[in-house]
């Protein structure tokens, strides 16, 4: 669907001097004078055997600028993630075990105020604070895994707190409305009077049995951080699949868009698929068969 | 969770540690765009000629931060009298980046690939005037013309027209090789290309070890990473509205330059509506080009009355012919019976002076009576609807080639202007060797298209860039899209 949205690479990349024979002849070199159907069925069947095709603007293999790329997206979802629950559990914890009070209420209003910041400005916040004030931090920009992994750590640290903010408030929430739920069952009222403290309770019993519920929101987060962070790879100029999935919207470099899209699918599929795995594992009820 | 504390004391104390950058011998260069690949023969993207012209890749001219000719890989040349012999002798002891010898044969394939009928070189018409090349010995080429070509010395310099290695050409697009002071050492996707230095260069030495050219598109994110130290110098700096922040700092130089950039409202001559050359008066003088210098680019710019940079030696200026008079511009609609009211549309490519620039020329038009219908197009949308389909009434572009009045001799081009007239001065130009001749026709070529109202002429682009106060010798101005970092070093 995607091949028949106006405009074409050729004429893209050469610009408004370019003579009309030259469009065709670099169309021909990029295999673009076939029918839509017959590109179609060569991506398709490509795609099987695990070749992606050759970029058009580019001119290198999919695979290549996709694996590339994966390597920045990856690691600062995965940091994200860490820093999101990191920061979202304990908060949870904190505002579930002091239901109702001033503190809880001080600490949602953050929660909500997390939620409500546009990332896009908060990390603006941040590279003003930490990179141009304080020159701790660079601005943005990732050396490569080749130059070492703290200083690459260090280079994801400002993008990944500017994308964790949102996903802690949320998940702190979540936490908290689930903890809250378990706190009110008979089982933990009967922990709680067999002797335990409030947080031995909380530890050994009511966590275990609110965590489905935040599992859940943390894989929707990892792959909405996958794809969804193109707002901030642009604030910190990495480049990371969004960005890769828009130049090549603009560029026309429709073959890149295709099938980073596709690889996308597949990683939801399979995030989705770990989450279930991880219900197995917190919850052992749900192991037995029926 | 206990493990944790130790672990995240030790992991924020070594960031805090590692350091930032600290080579004092190398530069890293802030783009825009970044280049789809970096072979110049096979792209129009101003973005390959910022990164590998005359770093990495040489022709037998080159063009110099004045906008004059120079020597490149050619040593010097010889014009037959008919003037269409040019007989080259090249430069001795050149060596390609991969060690290949630099000889006579390199130069005809290159040529020879770039006017080839297959070819994909986006300023074929720079090689049109070319009948053959020959090799007479290894340092001495013959290029032989059809008819006499007074511009083809400076043609030759373009990035469009550097000399590659027949070896390696399969491969330009992605690892370039060249005969520059400089070699391809990296490019990381959607972050940066590096260079190094060649240290078997022919020429002068250079200072640099090492060059970066980071890749930038967020001009907020631009303004962060020249103010946080990541880039040292952004040539062509995306945000003008934060100059006079870094105009104020004493860290910073702010390069005000001009470029080859004749910023136009290009108008569809066949269009019904503006086929009538009253119409297209009337749009001229409604125009308010310093209002737009000012509004849409905070200043910088030089307001222009045809189609020819400001800078150049045969400028003539017409900025006075269609100087900004609205009551002129409504007589002249409604001698030309469209003073009822014209609804024209108005189609803006991406960059920032076309955007708002559009805005303020539909204020301006609708002061006398000339509503317009903006439509904001991706550029892939731009060349497909204006510049392929013709499909438009008003747009704004800047044309950055140097010297490129010829494009109005072409009645197909997409502001369709039809001129035998016009195509007469080309031809003449063309044939014209004598340069005070040349001048002359290009002065009238000039005159021609103010007098026939083609396109609203506004104005010619300037070069805003922003560098670190220690880094010298970076071009001002920009005869061609490029940074030449030959003489680029770091003073004390």
């Amino acid at each position: 669907m995607i091949e028949i949205i106006p405009g074409d690479p050729a004429s893209f990349m050469l610009g408004i001097n370019a003579e009309p024979d030259t469009v065709h002849a670099l169309k021909k070199e990029l295999g673009l004078d076939v029918s839509k159907f017959e590109r179609y069925y060569n991506w398709i069947t490509g795609m099987f055997i695990g070749d992606f095709g050759v970029s058009y603007t580019y001119r290198v293999p999919v695979s290549e600028l996709v694996m590339a790329r994966i390597g920045v997206s990856v690691p600062l979802a995965l940091y994200a993630i860490f820093l999101s629950t990191l920061i979202a559990i304990p908060i949870g914890i904190f505002s579930a075990s002091n239901h109702g009070s001033f503190k809880d209420w001080s600490f949602m209003g953050f929660t909500q105020l997390g939620i409500a910041i546009p990332n896009f400005w908060f990390a603006m916040v941040l590279v003003l604070i930490f990179s141009i004030y304080l020159k701790w931090f660079s601005a943005g920009g990732i050396p490569g895994w080749d130059k070492g992994f703290l200083i690459n750590l260090k280079a994801l640290t400002l993008p990944a707190f500017a994308l964790a903010l949102p996903q802690a408030s949320i998940l702190a929430r979540i936490m908290r409305s689930a903890l809250i739920e378990t706190l009110s069952q008979d089982y933990f009222r009967t922990a709680r009077a067999s002797g335990l403290t409030f947080f031995q309770a909380v530890e050994k019993h009511a966590f275990r049995n609110a965590l489905i519920p935040v599992l859940t929101i943390i894989g929707l987060q990892f792959s909405f951080l996958i794809a969804g962070a193109i707002i901030i790879e642009n604030v910190f100029f990495l480049p990371g699949i969004g960005r890769l999935i828009f130049q090549g919207i603009i560029q026309r470099d429709l073959i890149v868009v295709e099938s980073v899209v596709m690889l996308l699918v597949f990683s939801v599929i399979i995030v989705n698929f770990l989450v279930d795995m991880a219900y197995l594992y917190v919850d052992p009820r749900l192991r037995v068969k029926k | 969770m206990k493990i944790l504390k130790p672990l995240l004391t030790i992991l924020l104390t070594g960031m805090l540690l590692s350091p930032l950058y600290a080579e004092k011998n190398s530069v890293v260069i802030g783009m825009q765009l970044e280049p789809p690949n970096l072979d110049p023969t096979g792209g129009a993207a101003a973005a390959i000629d910022e990164v590998v012209y005359s770093n990495v890749y040489e022709g037998l001219t080159r063009f110099r931060a004045d906008g004059s000719v120079t020597p490149g890989l050619a040593k010097s040349w010889t014009v037959s009298e008919d003037g269409l012999v040019y007989t080259f002798k090249l430069q001795e002891n050149v060596k390609f980046h991969n060690g290949n010898d630099f000889d006579a044969s390199d130069v005809k394939f290159s040529i020879d690939r770039a006017r080839d009928e297959n070819s994909t070189n986006a300023q074929k018409g720079l090689f049109k005037s070319i009948s053959s090349v020959d090799v007479v010995n290894s340092s001495v080429v013959k290029i032989t013309l059809s008819n006499p070509n007074g511009g083809f010395i400076r043609n030759l310099a373009w990035g469009d027209a550097i000399i590659l290695d027949p070896e390696t050409v399969d491969s330009a697009a992605s690892e370039p090789n060249g005969t520059g002071p400089f070699k391809f050492s990296k490019w990381i996707k959607g972050d940066r290309v590096e260079l190094v230095k060649n240290n078997d260069y022919w020429g002068e030495a250079i200072y640099l070890e090492k060059a970066s050219f980071k890749f930038i598109s967020d001009p907020t994110a631009a303004f962060a990473a020249l103010m946080a130290g990541d880039v040292d110098a952004f040539p062509v700096y995306p945000a003008p509205e934060t100059l006079a922040q870094f105009e104020a700092d004493p860290n910073f130089n702010v390069i005000v330059g001009s470029t080859e950039g004749e910023t136009i409202l290009s108008t569809n001559n066949k269009s019904e509506k503006l086929k009538d050359v009253r119409i297209r008066k009337a749009i001229a003088h409604a125009i308010n080009r310093q209002a737009i210098v000012d509004g849409a680019m905070f200043g910088f710019g030089t307001p222009i009355g045809t189609h020819f940079a400001p800078h150049h030696p045969d400028y003539v200026d017409l900025t006075s012919q269609s100087n900004y008079d609205p009551e002129k511009s409504k007589a002249l609609l409604s001698e030309a019976g469209a003073s009822a009211g014209l609804t024209l549309s108005l189609k803006l490519p991406p960059p920032s002076y076309a955007r708002r620039g559009g805005e303020i020329i539909a204020s301006q038009l609708r002061e006398v009576g000339i509503e317009t219908k903006i439509e904001n197009l991706e550029w892939a949308q731009w060349l497909e609807q204006v510049f392929k389909g013709k499909d438009y009434d008003l747009t704004i572009v800047s044309h950055t080639e140097p010297m490129d009045i010829g494009i109005y001799g072409n009645p197909n081009y997409y502001f369709q202007y039809d001129s035998q007239e016009f195509r007469n001065l080309m031809d003449a130009l063309n044939l014209e060797t004598n340069n005070q001749e040349r001048s002359k026709i290009l002065q009238n070529a000039q005159k021609l298209i103010a007098d026939d109202y083609v396109n609203g002429y506004l104005f010619q682009l300037a070069k805003t860039g922003v560098a670190n106060s220690k880094l010298i010798g970076l071009w001002e101005n920009s005869p061609t899209q490029a940074n030449d970092l030959t003489g680029v070093s770091w003073s004390n």
